[in-house]
């Protein structure tokens, strides 16, 4: 069985204005393989899952479903052809249940009672523990990935696409996926998997295809390969991980005390009883699973949601019931998550955009008068010191990848001198290059004495850079513990561990 | 097959071209309604347009009136754009005029008969305070209650009405009048008239002030944080408040100051062209500048131009139904052409017209 040809990629290729996301791409993929497509991001790997699951049309090239042509038009031809695919971006109702959000991914949906019968038993068989009655709303990030995941196995497909799967997942849920997904490959389902993490790769899959600029640049068995080798063949050049000097820790320069903040959103997490102390010169890691409390730590922080006084004190000052701008004054900057719409303008000119933030720390506004002239110079050293590609700073910030306007994000806030750094994932969706300066940006900040606060759901990325490491858990944060010495298992456990869901695999 | 395409940038062209392409597109659908209605087109249009500049018969009597009718709905309209920029909808400024008014009315009769030099500038900061207060009714219960300001706005409008009539039939009447109903007229009161500082104009204290705010407006939008805030919060709410603009202060900052423009321009109409409370001072003034804040792009120098045109249209239809016995609807239906055409050729700079062929399945 496992050498029979089920899908065939040949010459495949797609061109965008301005860009060729695909050129002359081909691979093969066996039943019951576990395949990966590796990549930064950027390389092409979205757009060919996309025309393998009738999204997006190929300019020229063939593919072949098991030895017959196959040209989906659209996702529902190729689910009836038997492929399926989990997005990496859920497109789930919150305000519905589980039984409900699969119904409505459905031609023809069953009975609920039936279907929720059906859900309960694959979720058994696969060792996915799902309730079909809750909420979409209340479930975790893991498990709506699995309400996901469900909704593709109910079709029975012979090719499972799954996009950055692991991403939203703690270690000891990923272990429950791989599980799942090595039991469907042993059934004879095919999986392609697209991720940049080399470790689960090599983990988990029988072969790869590695991409870099939409083309193929080498396939292999990721067995056989360390993960520095996949690295640097999907870069394309030789990485160089981030130089960390000596350090001796200083005054505390930002501590939280007992912050509890309700969530603004209606399915968001409030922060209960959260304490921090971050001190000069020190990196401070915060992981958690999406959704966590990770956004509201953000804006009780900036300054966006206010609190008690004392719950925020910078260098021992209370700003707890400040506004963005007085934190800043006392020496706070902040990075958002969403780069579009939160930490940038979308249809602003970086010019415009480095105003934004910068107005008070940079002095570009006097007496309420704008200096524009100030506030270009501002834009254009960001542009220039984090080498943001952008034909100018008159350019609208939608109009720039989302690594070169992180890196001009990043760049506008640590270019303020600031004392007190808080950023929330820094280098999501960001290629390997631009993250790696950006992660070397904040250790060189932090070596200078500030203090910085890393939020991220990238583990390699906090035991990378972090000095002491913390993890939010239904909006509560564990206690600091030192990164050197951690163990992966003990970060799971601080993340939550499964979510209190055990792993319920009926035939493992 | 016709596809509309969303431009990434949108045309600067664009902008400027399509309000003059609404002009001529409301000129050709115009004359054709006109020429159903068994008029000449060419006349009405020219009556409409060009009478009440140039026509030697109407010009000397309807030429100040462009800028008295333009300079209370410029001023709105500027104090307006701002909110609108924000997405805040005062759409009650027709209220906040009449309160401005009535405000400006107490201030004068409290004096009367007095000629103290101080009681023009009182009745403009009564004016502006009577607007701003009327505004900050609908801010205020947004920002506690979370009411809607459309409707509330809106609402209160009926409820100055009313409160213009009782001032007409009761507290303000003119003990002098003979019993009619409305106020003393203000004309005949030297300290508190608004009157024409150069004869034969129409340019009143109104008008300069429209003309400040046109320029006051402009360097608030361009060069100071208020502006730029303004923006900041009508295009990405969430970086607004990233950027530390707190957004009930700025709405009642928005609304406040829309209903100042408008109670200003309530003040300077009633001390000077309208000269008393009546039940019928208000004229609509407050909703037409919702029309021309948006027919001017919420740019105050497009609003300058917008209200001249919207007062050449009003003047001139007011003489082609003189003139040409044009019935009042069908000069409404043409403001209105106006501006449907000035909304539908808008998609042209935002989105560019592509033909494309059907393709092949």
């Amino acid at each position: 069985m496992k050498d029979t040809e089920l899908l065939a990629v040949e010459g495949i290729t797609k061109a965008y204005p301005g860009v060729v996301a695909n050129s002359d791409v081909s691979f093969r993929i066996r039943e019951g393989e576990v395949h990966s497509l590796l990549g930064e991001n950027g390389a092409g790997k979205s757009t060919l899952v996309k025309m393998i699951y009738g999204l997006v049309k190929p300019d020229s090239g063939r593919m072949r479903l098991r030895g017959a042509a196959y040209e989906p038009k659209e996702p529902r031809e190729a689910r009836s052809s038997g492929v399926a695919m989990v997005f990496q971006h859920f497109s789930l109702f919150e305000a519905l249940n589980v039984a409900e959000n699969v119904a409505l991914g459905m031609e023809n949906p069953p009975a609920q009672r039936a279907l929720a019968e059906r859900i309960r038993t694959v979720s058994e068989d696969y060792g996915l523990p799902l309730d079909p009655n809750r909420l979409v709303g209340d479930l975790s990030a893991g498990e709506r990935q699995r309400v996901e995941i469900i909704r593709c196995l109910l079709q029975d497909p012979k090719l499972l696409i799954m996009d950055e799967p692991t991403s939203v997942l703690t270690p000891q849920e990923v272990e429950i996926l791989f599980k799942t997904l090595r039991q469907l490959s042993s059934e004879g389902t095919a999986i392609l998997y697209i991720s940049h993490k080399l470790e689960e790769i090599r983990d988990l899959c029988d072969g790869a295809t590695i991409l870099r600029r939409g083309k193929v640049v080498a396939t292999c068995t990721p067995r056989e390969k360390t993960a520095r080798e996949l690295a640097e063949l999907m870069v394309g050049e030789t990485l160089t991980p981030p130089a960390r000097g000596e350090k001796v820790p200083g005054d505390v320069a930002l501590d939280v005390v007992g912050l509890s903040v309700a969530s603004p959103n209606p399915f968001g997490t409030s922060l209960q009883n959260v304490h921090m102390r971050v001190r000069k010169g020190e990196i401070l890691g915060i992981a958690g699973v999406a959704g966590n409390g990770q956004d509201e730590l953000l804006l009780a922080l900036s300054g966006e949601i206010p609190t008690d006084r004392d719950a925020v004190k910078i260098a021992g000052r209370g700003v707890g019931d400040q506004g963005p701008n007085a934190r800043r004054l006392a020496g706070l900057v902040a990075a958002p998550e969403e780069r579009l719409g939160h930490a940038a303008a979308p249809d602003m000119s970086l010019t415009e955009n480095a105003l934004l933030s910068g107005a008070v720390r940079k002095g570009l506004v006097r007496h309420g008068m704008i200096d524009w002239a100030s506030a270009r110079s501002f834009a254009e050293g960001v542009v220039k010191d984090f080498d943001v590609r952008t034909p100018g700073v008159g350019t609208a910030a939608r109009a720039l990848s989302g690594g070169n306007l992180q890196k001009f994000v990043i760049g506008r806030e640590l270019s303020q001198d600031p004392t007190v750094i808080v950023v929330n994932q820094p280098t999501w969706g960001v290629d390997a290059a631009a993250a790696a300066s950006i992660r070397q940006a904040l250790i060189d900040r932090a070596a200078a004495g500030a203090a910085v606060v890393v939020i991220s759901q990238d583990l390699d990325e906090l035991l990378e850079i972090a000095d002491n490491f913390c993890a939010l858990n239904g909006g509560r944060l564990s206690a600091p513990r030192p990164v050197q010495g951690l163990t992966v298992d003990e970060i799971g456990l601080m993340m939550g561990g499964a979510h209190g869901m055990e792993v319920a695999h009926a035939h493992a | 097959m016709l596809t509309l395409e969303k431009r990434p940038n949108p045309s600067r062209a664009w902008a400027i071209v399509t309000p003059i392409l609404a002009v001529i597109l409301t000129m050709i659908a115009g004359g054709l309604m006109f020429a159903v209605l068994g008029k000449d087109p060419v006349e009405a249009i020219r009556t409409i347009f060009w009478d009440p500049l140039f026509n030697a018969q109407f010009a000397s009597y309807s030429r100040p009136q462009l800028l008295v009718k333009a300079g209370p709905l410029v001023l709105i309209a500027v104090g307006l754009s701002f909110g609108f920029r924000a997405s805040i909808w005062n759409i009650g400024a027709e209220g906040q005029y009449i309160m401005g008014a009535i405000a400006a009315m107490g201030v004068a009769l409290a004096f009367y008969p007095t000629n103290y030099w101080f009681v023009f500038p009182l009745m403009v900061l009564a004016g502006a305070f009577g607007g701003w207060a009327w505004a900050m009714i609908p801010a205020f219960l947004k920002n506690r209650y979370g009411t809607n300001e459309i409707l509330v706005s809106l609402m209160l409008v009926y409820v100055a009405e009313n409160i213009e009539s009782w001032m007409a039939f009761g507290p303000m009447r003119n003990p002098q009048g003979m019993g009619f109903p409305g106020s003393r007229n203000l004309q005949q009161y030297p300290a508190a008239h608004n009157s024409e500082l150069i004869a034969g104009t129409g340019l009143h204290w109104g008008v300069v002030t429209a003309g400040l705010a046109v320029i006051i407006g402009y360097v608030l939008l361009k060069r100071h944080i208020f502006g730029f805030n303004i923006q900041v919060a009508g295009q990405a709410p969430r970086a607004a408040r990233f950027a530390g603009v707190d957004p009930k202060r700025l709405f009642s900052l928005c609304m406040g100051l829309s209903g100042a423009c408008a109670g200003l321009a309530g003040m300077f109409e009633v001390a000077g062209p309208a000269g008393q409370i009546t039940d019928s001072f208000n004229v609509g003034y407050g909703f037409t500048a919702i029309i021309v804040a948006y027919l001017g792009r919420l740019h105050p120098i497009g609003i300058l131009l917008a209200g001249l045109l919207m007062a050449l249209t009003y003047i001139g239809g007011e003489i082609a139904q003189l003139s040409l016995n044009l019935p009042a609807a069908a000069i409404q239906a043409f403001q209105g052409m106006l501006l449907f055409f000035l909304l539908g050729v808008d998609v042209l700079s935002n989105y560019r017209i592509r033909i494309k062929r059907r393709a092949q399945a």
